[in-house]
This record gives structure tokens, sequence and C-alpha cells, in this order.
């Protein structure tokens, strides 16, 4: 077996980008992420790769926007602020069908808000935060491991899909260090080559351009409709959620990220208590995997949605559970985190109000 | 092993998350499911700093620890802090060279060690951590010495191989208090 070494989530998240093959590196320093851009400027240049320090979000996401288009593997990763910043040129990506990783180590909003984790920016990541009809798919680990894990498929799932994907964690995950294996994930895409990419015709071919603007209305509309045919696909067949104790469970728990593990801790100690009590974890937040709540919507009394934020993902799961059992939400925000205390008093009293 | 739930606290610059780190290590070096989770952002630099750090031997859930089962504190606002979320049955080590208050409950178990004063006299003002450490290994017996060693090895920077012995050093001398 693989020795497994004991790394922060952002060390570990910037080593499984080189390992996944991305060489180019564009970022502007800020906390709680800024792991991954020490972690890129000592190992890029050893690897022949590009660190850039960029002027700003902006520019560095504009320079991703570049390398994408280039047929390079290529990643950006910042915190809330940061990418608020980087959505015009996630749209710009989007609306070019352009393939790159944007990491988002979430942090207590709105404004600059604090430094402490957060997830309040589930809206940004999988309702848009730039602008247009477009999509990223959004991938939300809950340990380093699956975050090492995820960022792998995440460069595979962008190739194949040509989009932009984001890696969504928070500060929690990103400072945290856990013992982490790099040899498990194995590629299940087989990846097409890049002929759409602007590398130069050397007069052997006709040129490839990348573009997001479209005058004629009738042709935008046409590229857009194709698109979300693609996101159909994606909704179809990339939607993922790990289910915890649901089977027999009367509350079911709706957590993703680091909190999903805060809530498995409450369920524990609720089981302890006779409460039975089960989780949902969407690991994909776009698309969001409603078959599970769909298949327990009729069993259970109610499902608790759990959020480092006021209230986000809680509206995908009432869309899911399409109003067949009540949905309540626990949440801390600014930087607070929700215990596991807090969770269990939530779920005492929902079973409370029942008797 | 049971599952250890250990708090690390004291002001930043006292090597706290370095001790997590060693613990951390133990639980790697020993085959054991462990998470190390800092306090991060300006308590870093010289504010109040923490560490949670949770060695098991089943997957951890919360990496955040809510119920101490044990508490290492080196300044007295993390006494103040933490003593009353420490689980019942619990174990507090504490700087009493720093901390003029002792443990005030008595359903955990208290131990006082003058870790800096120690430090001075050794000659090694950085490493009151270490020598509490010593001390936290041997009342609690959570890993033995042997796996410390090899942890040592670990968190040491591969620069500078002679800390280890100064670590080492400090560690025997925390375990013969």
């Amino acid at each position: 077996m693989e020795e497994k070494v004991l790394m922060k989530g952002n060390e570990a998240l910037a080593r499984a980008a080189i390992e996944a093959g991305c060489r180019f590196f564009f970022g502007y320093p800020i906390t709680p992420q800024t792991e991954v851009a020490a972690y890129m400027a000592k190992q890029m240049p050893k690897i022949g790769g590009t660190f850039l320090q960029a002027e700003s979000e902006v520019a560095a996401i504009n320079m991703v926007y570049g390398a994408a288009g280039a047929g390079a593997r290529v990643l950006t990763s910042s915190s809330s602020p940061g990418v608020s910043l980087k959505s015009e040129g996630i749209s710009y990506i989007a609306g070019s069908d352009l393939p790159c990783v944007i990491c988002n180590i979430v942090r207590g909003g709105p404004g600059l808000g604090g430094i402490q984790p957060a997830q309040s920016d589930y809206f940004q990541a999988t309702k848009g935060g730039g602008h247009g009809d477009y999509h990223m798919i959004v991938l939300a680990p809950c340990s380093v491991q699956e975050m090492v894990n995820l960022v792998k498929e995440a460069f595979d799932l962008a190739d194949y899909y040509r989009m932009p994907v984001m890696i969504m964690g928070d500060g929690m995950l990103g400072q945290m260090m856990e013992p982490v294996s790099f040899g498990s994930y194995k590629s299940s895409k087989e990846l097409a080559e890049k002929t759409w990419a602007t590398t130069g015709t050397k007069l052997e071919r006709k040129r490839n351009i990348i573009n997001s603007l479209y005058i004629t209305p009738e042709e935008l509309e046409k590229l857009v409709v194709e698109r979300y045919k693609k996101y159909d696909t994606i909704i179809e067949s990339e939607a993922r959620s790990e289910e915890y104790m649901c089977e027999d469970a009367d509350i079911i728990i709706a957590a993703y990220g680091t909190i999903a593990r805060v809530s498995k801790t409450a369920i524990k100690r609720a089981r302890d208590k006779g409460l039975k009590v089960g989780l949902i974890r969407p690991i994909t937040l776009w698309p969001f995997d409603k078959k599970p709540f769909e298949k327990y919507s009729e069993k259970v009394k109610s499902f608790l949605t759990v959020e480092m934020s006021m209230g986000q993902m809680i509206e995908d799961v009432k869309l899911a559970v399409s109003g067949k059992a009540p949905v309540e939400f626990y949440g801390r925000t600014g930087g607070m985190i929700p215990t596991p205390e807090e969770i269990l008093e939530k779920l005492e009293n929902m079973m409370g109000g029942e008797r | 092993m049971a599952t250890h739930e250990i708090i690390l606290a004291g002001f930043g610059g006292q090597g706290i998350l370095f001790a997590g780190k060693l613990l951390a290590y133990c639980g790697m070096v020993s085959d054991k499911e462990l998470s190390w989770l800092p306090s991060y952002g300006p308590e870093m630099r010289g504010g109040t700093c923490n560490c949670h750090v949770i060695l098991s031997d089943e997957p951890v859930s919360s990496p955040l620890i809510t119920k101490p089962t044990i508490l290492f504190a080196m300044n007295q606002p993390s006494l103040e802090k933490f003593e009353g979320k420490v689980a019942p049955g619990g174990f507090i080590i504490y700087d009493s060279s720093l901390i003029a208050s002792g443990v005030t409950r008595t359903d955990v178990t208290g131990v006082a060690l003058p870790a800096t004063q120690l430090a001075h006299e050794m000659n090694e003002s950085k490493l009151a951590n270490m020598i509490l450490m010593g001390s936290l290994i041997k009342h609690t017996g959570i890993i033995d010495i042997e796996t410390v060693k090899k942890a040592l090895t670990k968190v040491v920077p591969a620069k500078k191989p002679e800390l280890y012995d100064v670590n080492l050093n400090c560690i025997l001398k925390g375990m013969e208090n």
C-alpha cells in the first residue's frame, strides 16, 4: 500500500493538481488558501510549469482563460472575495467552452467579510456568480483525501465536458491536516485530443477561434441551447452524493463539505440517544443529486439542512424534496461553525415537537 | 486506542501548532486515523492560538473538537476558555509557570507543571511546549516514547536535524515530572 503523508488541505489540493498534469497556476494570495499558491510557487519551477502571481484576481482568471484556450491544464484558486472578482472571467470561460479548474476555499462574507470558514458562496458557485446562462460543475470535498481525488477528477471532468469545474472547500478543510495518499484516483473518462485549442495552425489546419461574443441573437441562442443539452447529460450522469444511516432515519440531515462531518458526529450522538437520524452529503453541488432526496422524501418525518451560511443549499434540498416532507434549517455564518451539540439540540427540538 | 480529542492552546509563538503536529505524527507512525485543525489568522502572530488533534481507530467525523478529552494549556486565557469544555473524566495539563490559577473542576484530572521555568533552567526557553508534552505523555499514556521518537523525526525540519535531540531531551525532562 502506498505510504500516506500528512498534509494540509490546501497543499494536498496543489499537489493533486500537479499530479493531474496541471502546469499553469495563476493566482493572487488570500487567506485561507494562500498555501495553494505557496506550494505552486515552490513546485512549479521544478517541473517546468508556470507559477504566476498576477496583479489581481481579475488578471489571474484572464490568464487562466488564455492558458485554457491554448489547451493547457490550468488552475486558479482563491477565497470568496477573490472569486467574486474572478466571476466575470469565469462567465467568459464558460461562454467559450473552455476547461479549467477554479478552487474556492470559502471564508465568511459578504464584502471582505472575515477569514474564518464559511459556505456562504453556494449560490455564487451553483447559480451563476458571473452573468449569463451557464453552469460550472461544483465539487465539494469533505476530507483532505477526497480533496485530492476530486481535484484530479476535476481536471478530467473539465476536459471531458469542456467547461470550468469548481472545487469548493472552506477554510477549515484548507487549513487542516489529515493523512492522505495520492495514488488512489483512476480516471474513468476517455479524453479526446484538444483539436479546438489555439496552438498555432502552422499553416496545416484551419484557424481555431475562441470567443464568447455572438451579436446575432439566433446564433447565440442556438449555442446556449446546445450547451444546456450538455448540462442535461451532466445532470444525468455526474450528480453524486453519499448516504449515511438513511435507511431507518426519521430525520435526514443534508450537509456538504466539512459540515457533513460535524453532522456525522451529531448523528452518532443522536443515535446513542435513540434518535434515528441519517445524512445525505451532496458531493457535487452542481449538478445537485436529487435522487436520494426523492427516494427518502416519503419515508422520513423531515429533513434538516445544516450549513455554514444563512441557508443556501436548502433551496436545492426543497426543490428535490418537492413539498413531500418539511425541510428545516440550522446554520451559523460569518465564520462561525455549527457544533455537534447545536445540531443535536436542533434535532431534539424537531423530534420533541412531534410528541 | 480509544478516541482522543486533544485541544492544545496558548500564545502564538509557544509552539502550540508544533506540539499538535507531533501528536498528529504519532498517529501517522502508528497508523491511526487522525486530524489536525489549527486556528489560523492573526492569532498565529502573538494572540491566542489553538489546535485540535484527534487520534482514533475510527475515521474522524468532526475535526472540530467541542468536548476535549485532553486539554494542553500554556496560558491563562486558554485554561479559562477550555477548562469548562473538557469532557467529564478528562485530563488537563497546564504550564503553572504562566498560569496562576489551577484547575477548579473536580470531575477531571488536573496536572500542573512549571514547564516554562524548567525550560529556562535547561536553557531551552522556547521548548516549554515539549516539556509539557513529555509530562502529558507520561500521565495519560496515550502514546509511548518510541512512537514519539519516530514522530519527532518527521516534525523536525530536515535542514535542522540537531533539533531532534534538543526536542527529545525536553520531552524526556517532562516525562520525569
